[in-house]
């Protein structure tokens, strides 16, 4: 069924209760040309692209938990594509591309908000690494512009610009096409558009092994029984080195909590992104007027979906050293999802010495935004079982050449 | 918040300590003749469990020294924390 006010209109007729489900329980089947193993954003995604671009129908999404359950779920939804080499510039720039048409595209309303996204420079280094950032973003054709305190107090206008501040705000790299999306829908909006393409997603499915055979993927060993596979596509996240072990691969992971943390809805006052790796936190306003912030990553490794609380106090002491206003302001939820980090803060999109085995990982703390790029690159190297052009510097082999995309300043979050 | 206790100093609150990652990884012995895999094992590679996890902290705003500890990544709970210098009796 296809949305649309003319569908809203009739539904709302017959008082919303004939609503079809927006994607069905599939059972699963003794065998597929590909299983994707995890049904986050990025998951959905990939099997939405190799259904609608790469004429691969007869998928499945397993997922362990319910769909967009994990970290789609659980952050802090900013989007943006200003990152400073040119392979991470050009990865994020075609999820942002592909952003700015997934409504109509997906056929469901997955909220895109272009209302722009600064990072914020406290310090004389941070202004001329901003600089070197927005002007590498402009070689690269993406939007990207310096700003300075008393523009910034002209956007943003209850935030401190005061000299006296104990970080004072120097100004700022601004994104205009940058902004938040709904995270939620887009995991539903992906789930919805694939499998009327007819891609299984199959839920409550947890993997317990993978079968290789003689260097090959065969399938894998579920919850729900044994699935055949020709190739296997895993996106994971926080899970990845667990999965990797079961084909015997080390992958340079780590996992970490990441929190985020909602306020009580006030009246509109944030109508943009603000973000700052000096005093680390990033707040934005959802459209129910809650103030959506977000933490650092805990230091150390785990996978418990909770983080610390020093790191909660640290996090409201940055927002409130940008924003004081916001000094009574309770906080209603606080949540954490487990993040899988890379040594260069950039994700790996590549075969692995298994033939037929491909991961999706290493996304740290900024994965959501590249939800649908991640996807349409991922289809491609498993349906041509080899690389796009635009994640071919994203493989596993470049912990062994040295060929690291450093982007640890423009990735937000420290690692 | 965790209450890490420091093989030297007792127990204290995290934010005394700064963590040190995986522990256990040895240098290798012969730099000049390791290959490409190999160095990237050494430098990248980790085993990021899910469960007991023995790992290195440092109890850097009290006395400073290194220890090793064993962790449960899912429960966070510290099982046991070691001197370096003391037998790893497993």
């Amino acid at each position: 069924m296809k949305y649309s006010a003319w569908s809203l209109f009739k539904n709302a007729l017959r008082h919303n209760r004939n609503w079809p489900e927006a994607w069905r329980k599939a059972e699963p089947k003794k065998h597929y040309d590909v299983v994707i193993v995890g049904g986050g954003g990025h998951g959905l995604a990939t099997a939405y692209y190799l259904a609608s671009e790469q004429g691969v129908r007869n998928v499945a999404v397993v997922e362990k938990g319910w769909i967009g359950g994990g970290n789609t779920g659980r952050n802090t939804t900013i989007v943006r594509s200003n990152y400073l080499w040119t392979e991470a510039a050009l990865l994020y720039e075609k999820s942002m591309q592909l952003w700015e048409s997934l409504s109509r595209e997906l056929n469901y309303n997955v909220m895109f908000s272009q209302r722009g996204v600064y990072n914020l420079g406290h310090t004389l280094q941070d202004m001329r690494d901003i600089e070197r950032r927005v002007n590498a973003n402009r070689l690269n054709g993406i939007d990207a512009e310096v700003v300075m305190a008393d523009e910034i107090a002209k956007g943003i206008p209850f935030i401190n610009t005061s000299p006296d501040a104990r970080y004072p705000i120097l100004g700022a790299s601004l994104q205009r096409r940058a902004g938040v999306a709904r995270h939620d829908a887009v995991a539903w909006g992906f789930a919805r558009a694939a499998n009327a393409l007819g891609v299984d997603i199959i839920e409550q499915c947890e993997v317990t092994g993978l079968d290789v055979d003689g260097g090959r993927i065969t399938g894998l060993q579920s919850t729900r029984g044994a699935i055949g596979a020709d190739r296997v596509g895993v996106v994971v996240a926080g899970n990845a080195s667990v999965v990797a072990q079961m084909a015997d691969l080390r992958l340079p992971i780590e996992s970490h909590p990441l929190q985020a943390f909602v306020s009580e809805p006030l009246k509109p006052v944030l109508d943009t992104v603000v973000m700052s790796n000096a005093v680390h936190g990033y707040i934005s306003q959802s459209d129910k007027g809650e103030l959506v912030i977000g933490a650092g990553i805990d230091a150390y490794n785990g996978y418990g979906q909770r983080g610390s609380y020093p790191t909660i106090e640290h996090a409201m002491q940055a927002i409130l050293e940008l924003f004081p206003i916001f000094s009574r302001v309770r906080m209603l939820r606080l949540w954490g999802g487990i993040v899988d980090v890379c040594p260069d803060a950039c994700p790996i999109i590549s075969r692995t010495p298994v033939d037929g085995l491909y991961f999706n990982c290493g996304w740290g703390t900024g994965g959501f935004k590249a939800t649908p790029g991640s996807g349409w690159v991922f289809a491609h190297t498993i349906a041509h079982d080899q690389p796009h052009a635009l994640n071919a510097a994203f493989d596993l082999e470049r912990f062994e050449t040295g060929a690291l995309i450093d982007e640890h300043g423009a990735a937000a979050v420290a690692h | 918040m965790l209450l890490i206790r420091c093989p030297w100093c007792g127990e204290r609150a995290e934010t005394e300590f700064s963590y040190g990652g995986e522990a256990g990884i040895k240098r290798p012995a012969a730099p000049d003749r390791l290959s490409d895999p190999e160095w990237a094992d050494y430098l990248f590679m980790r085993r990021n469990p899910r469960g007991a996890h023995r790992e290195l902290w440092n109890h850097a705003q009290g006395c400073r020294r290194w220890f090793s500890a064993e962790r449960d990544t899912v429960s966070y709970r510290i099982a046991r924390t070691w001197r370096l210098d003391e037998e790893d009796s497993g």
